[in-house]
C-alpha cells in the first residue's frame, strides 16, 4: 500500500502514523490495546481456501445481538457450518470513543478486527474520501444480496465511486415511548391510538401536550426527559438535517436543524423536560427511569430495551408506545471490511451471511433490533411481535410502520460532532443553566468555527 | 582493573597496543553506554514527542489525513479563540482555589504529624491513603456526592436548609466541587513532604523558642515555616504543574460532557481543550499548539521559581 504513494504522500503518511502511534502509546489505554494482536494468524497463508483454521475478528459497540451468550447465537451457528473459522467480538459501550479509536487505527492500518461495525452518524465520514479506499467492497466481495436491503439503507453506505462499504444491521424509526400512570395522574389518555392521536402530525402539538400535561402533573415530575433528547427526536424526523442535498455541512440554513431547536428550547423554557442528559454516566437520567420522573420518552426502537432495563421489572406494564407526531429514523449501524485484513474475503463473507434477512429476524426475536431488510420488515415475524416488558403493545407493528414512513436525510461528515455542539453545548445549556437561547446558539457557532477544522 | 583481569584470564594476553586502546574505551566509552539506556529512552519518548508536537503545531493536520503547512496559523487562531483563554482562565482559578488550600491544609497536618503524639505511624500512613486512590475512583465517588439531584451534599444541604445547589451545571460550584477532589488528593502527599523537611529543622531551635516563651503557633511561624520555606516553594511549583495540566478530575466529574468542560465550557481546563481539538474533532495541529502554549507556560512558571530560590538564596548569603 505505501510503497504505492507517491514520495510526497508517503512522508506525510508517515508522518501522520507517527502521530497516531505517539498517540497509541501515550493514550495506552485498555481500549486501544485491548484488541490490538494483530497477527495472531501468523503464517497461516492469506486465505482459508486450504481449509486452515481461521480467526475472524468482529468489532462492535453497544449491542449487536450476535454473540452466543445474550445474543441470537450467530456465531455458533456460523462456526458450525464452517468448521475452520472462529470468530471472536471485541464489544464497547460508548459508540463515540469505539469510533475515535476506530478511526485511529484505519489511519494506520493496524490493530483493525476483521469486520468493523459503523453507527449511521459516522458513515458519511467513513464514505468519505479520506476513509473511503481504507474498505472492502462489498457490492463485489461476499456475495451479500444488495436488492434485500432498504435502498436508502444502501445508498448511504454508498461511496462517491459507487462502492458500497457496509451492509446494513439495524435502522432506528421511532415512536414516543410513555408512562400510562402519569398520563393518568395528570388526566391524559392512556391508551396508546388516542396518545397517538394528541400529538399526531406536529411537534408543536406535542408541546401543546406537554402544557396540559403541567396543569394536572403530579409534583416532582416533568412531561419528557431531556431538550437535547427532544432535539435529536425532532431533526431524526426532518427531510433537512445537518446537510444540504450535496451532503455538505449546513446546519445554520437548515429548516430541520431550526424545527429541532425551536422545539427543544420551547419544552426546556416552557419547563416541560427534567432537565437531565440522555444517557449521563453518574445515571441521574437512569435513576429519573426507576422513580418515574418523567411521562414521555422519544423511543427509537433501542429505546425500548434501555426503559426495560432502567425503569426495571417494578415498572413493567406502565410503559406503553404510541405513534410519533412525524415518523423519523434515529441510529441504526452497518458492518464494513477494512481492506487490509488479511481475511478480508472470509470476513465478507461473514459480514454479508450476519446481514442476511433470515440473521435480521433472529436478531430481531431476541434483541429487538429492527431490521434493514425490506421483507423482514414485512414479516410476520416482525409484525407480530411483542416485547413482554410493554404489556400487549404490537412492537413489532408500531416500528414497522415507522420505518415505512422515513425519509432519510443527507449526512455529512461533521453531523455527529454538531449534533454534539448542539445538544450538550447548545439544548442542554439553555435547559440547566437557563442561558439565554439566542447566546446558547451563538455559542454553538462559535464552538463550530473554533473546533471543527473544515 | 576490568582489563588487568580479562587479560590474566584469556591466558595468551593482547598486544601492547590494543590493550591500551581498550583500556582508554574502557574509560572512555562505557561510562557512556551505561547512561545511554537514559538519553535513548528521553529522546524516543521525551524529546522527539516534544519537536514532533512542535513541527506539528505549525501544520494542519487532521487524524488519517495529510499535513498541510500552516506558519504560525494555529498560535495565532489560539488568541483569538475565546475557548481557549476560557480554558486559560479556568484552568488558572481551579489551579488557585485547588493549590492554596491544599497547601495549607498540607502544612498544618504536616505540623500536627511532627507532634509525638500516639498512633503517628498510622496517621502518617493514612493521609498518604487517597494519594493512593485512583483519580478515576476518587471523582466518580465525588461526582456521586455532589450529584445535584441525588448527591449527599445536596441533601445535607436541604436538612440545613439551603436550596440545592447546580454543581455541575453552574460555574463557580462546578470548578469549586472539582478543586475539593484536587484538594482531598494531594493533600496527604504534601503533608508528607512538609513533615521530612520538618524533621530536618534542628530541635534546638524549638527548644531555645520555648525557652524565650515562644507559643506552638508562634514557633511553627517562626521557625518552622522559615526553615522550610525551600520546601515549600518546591511543593507551590509542583502543584502549580500538576494543576496546569488538570485533566482526569474535570473530565471525569463532567461525565458524558467531561471533555467540553461542562455544557458551557464552565469548566474546560486547558488540557481537555487540547483532548477535545486533537481526538474528538480530529485537528491535531492546534491541539499540538495548545500543548506548546502549555509548555511554554510551565517553562515560565519555572523561571520565575528559579529567580525566587536565586533570590532568596543571595538574600541568604548576604544575611550571614
Amino acid at each position: 500500500m505505501r510503497t504505492s504513494s507517491s514520495r510526497h504522500g508517503r512522508g506525510h503518511r508517515i508522518a501522520v502514523n507517527a502521530v497516531a502511534a505517539i498517540a497509541v502509546v501515550a493514550t495506552g489505554t485498555a481500549l486501544l490495546t485491548g484488541c490490538g494482536s494483530d497477527g495472531d494468524d501468523d503464517g497461516k497463508g492469506a486465505g482459508a481456501a486450504g481449509g486452515e483454521q481461521i480467526t475472524l475478528r468482529i468489532g462492535t459497540f453497544g449491542s449487536f445481538g450476535y454473540d452466543d451468550a445474550t445474543g441470537a447465537k450467530l456465531y455458533a451457528e456460523y462456526t458450525k457450518a464452517h468448521p475452520n473459522i472462529k470468530i471472536e467480538e471485541s464489544n464497547v459501550a460508548d459508540g463515540q470513543k469505539y469510533w475515535d479509536t476506530l478511526k485511529l487505527r484505519l489511519s494506520r492500518d493496524s490493530g483493525l478486527a476483521d469486520i468493523q461495525a459503523l453507527e449511521v452518524g459516522y458513515i458519511a465520514e467513513a464514505t468519505g474520501p479520506a476513509m473511503a479506499d481504507k474498505w472492502t467492497d462489498l457490492g463485489k466481495t461476499g456475495g451479500a444480496d444488495l436488492g434485500a436491503f432498504l435502498d436508502w439503507k444502501v445508498k448511504q453506505a454508498t461511496t462517491g465511486d459507487g462502492k458500497v462499504i457496509g451492509l446494513g444491521t439495524d435502522i432506528g424509526p421511532m415512536a414516543i415511548c410513555y408512562n400510562k400512570d402519569l398520563f393518568a395522574q395528570a388526566k391524559l389518555p392512556t391508551d396508546r391510538a388516542e396518545v397517538g392521536k394528541l400529538w399526531a402530525g406536529d411537534w408543536a402539538k406535542f408541546i401543546e401536550t406537554g402544557e396540559t400535561y403541567k396543569e394536572n402533573a403530579p409534583a416532582g415530575t416533568a412531561f419528557h426527559d431531556s431538550a437535547s433528547g427532544l432535539f435529536n427526536a425532532v431533526i431524526s424526523s426532518q427531510p433537512v438535517q445537518y446537510a444540504d442535498t450535496k451532503g455538505e455541512l449546513d446546519y445554520e440554513n437548515s429548516p430541520g436543524v431550526k424545527k429541532a431547536w425551536d422545539t427543544a428550547v420551547a419544552a426546556a423554557k416552557g419547563e416541560l423536560t427534567g432537565k437531565l442528559r440522555q444517557f449521563d454516566e453518574k445515571g441521574t437520567w437512569n435513576a429519573a427511569f426507576k422513580n418515574a420522573k418523567f411521562a414521555t420518552v422519544a423511543c427509537p426502537s433501542w429505546m425500548t430495551g434501555i426503559i426495560k432495563d432502567q425503569a426495571g421489572p417494578e415498572n413493567q406494564g406502565k410503559w406503553d408506545i404510541a405513534a410519533p407526531p412525524v415518523a423519523g429514523n434515529w441510529g441504526g449501524s452497518f458492518l464494513a471490511v477494512p481492506k487490509s485484513g488479511k481475511h478480508a474475503k472470509e470476513a465478507a463473507e461473514l459480514a454479508a451471511w450476519l446481514t442476511a434477512p433470515a440473521q435480521h429476524a433472529k436478531v430481531f426475536g431476541v434483541n429487538g433490533n429492527i431490521p434493514s431488510t425490506k421483507d423482514t420488515l414485512t414479516s410476520a415475524a416482525v409484525q407480530d411481535a411483542k416485547l413482554p416488558y410493554f404489556g400487549d403493545t404490537p412492537v413489532g407493528k408500531i416500528y414497522s410502520e415507522a420505518a415505512a414512513g422515513i425519509t432519510p436525510a443527507p449526512i455529512s461528515r461533521w453531523d455527529g460532532q454538531v449534533k454534539t455542539f448542539l445538544t450538550d453545548n447548545g439544548i442542554l445549556d439553555v435547559e440547566q443553566r437557563g442561558t439565554d437561547p439566542a447566546k446558547a446558539w451563538d455559542n454553538v457557532k462559535k464552538l463550530v468555527d473554533d473546533k471543527i477544522d473544515q | 582493573m576490568a582489563t588487568s583481569v580479562r587479560a590474566t584470564r584469556g591466558g595468551s594476553p593482547p598486544p601492547a597496543g590494543l590493550r591500551s586502546t581498550l583500556h582508554r574505551l574502557d574509560l572512555k566509552a562505557v561510562p557512556y553506554v551505561f547512561v545511554a539506556p537514559f538519553f535513548l529512552t528521553f529522546a524516543a519518548f521525551g524529546l522527539f514527542p516534544l519537536v514532533y508536537t512542535g513541527w506539528l503545531s505549525l501544520h494542519r493536520v487532521e487524524l488519517g489525513g495529510s499535513a498541510q503547512w500552516k506558519g504560525l496559523e494555529n498560535y495565532g487562531a489560539l488568541a483569538t479563540s475565546e475557548f481557549f483563554w476560557n480554558a486559560l482562565a479556568n484552568t488558572f482559578t481551579i489551579g488557585v482555589i485547588s493549590t492554596v488550600p491544599q497547601l495549607l491544609m498540607a502544612l498544618g497536618l504536616a505540623h500536627l504529624l511532627n507532634y509525638r503524639l500516639r498512633g503517628r505511624g498510622f496517621f502518617r500512613v493514612a493521609v498518604l491513603a487517597p494519594y493512593a486512590t485512583s483519580i478515576a475512583a476518587a471523582t466518580l465517588v465525588f461526582a456521586q456526592l455532589f450529584n445535584t439531584d441525588y448527591g449527599l451534599i445536596n441533601t445535607v444541604l436541604g436538612w440545613a436548609g439551603f436550596e440545592p445547589v447546580a454543581w455541575e451545571s453552574s460555574k463557580w460550584p462546578a470548578q469549586i466541587a472539582i478543586s475539593t477532589i484536587v484538594t482531598w488528593r494531594w493533600t496527604g502527599y504534601n503533608a508528607l513532604i512538609y513533615l521530612a523537611a520538618m524533621q530536618a529543622v534542628p530541635q534546638d531551635l524549638y527548644e531555645a523558642a520555648a525557652l524565650d516563651g515562644a507559643s506552638r503557633l508562634r514557633q511553627f511561624l517562626s521557625v518552622t515555616i522559615p526553615s522550610i520555606r525551600p520546601t515549600i516553594l518546591f511543593t507551590v511549583i509542583v502543584s502549580t504543574n500538576g494543576s496546569t495540566q488538570l485533566f482526569g478530575e474535570p473530565m471525569l466529574f463532567g461525565g458524558s460532557v467531561g471533555i467540553s468542560g461542562g455544557s458551557g465550557n464552565q469548566f474546560q481546563t486547558l488540557s481537555l481543550l487540547m483532548y477535545e481539538k486533537g481526538w474528538v474533532t480530529g485537528a491535531l495541529g492546534q491541539a499540538s499548539a495548545i500543548a506548546w502554549v502549555m509548555l511554554l507556560l510551565l517553562l515560565l512558571i519555572g523561571g520565575v521559581h528559579t529567580l525566587i530560590t536565586r533570590s532568596h538564596h543571595k538574600r541568604k548569603k548576604s544575611g550571614s
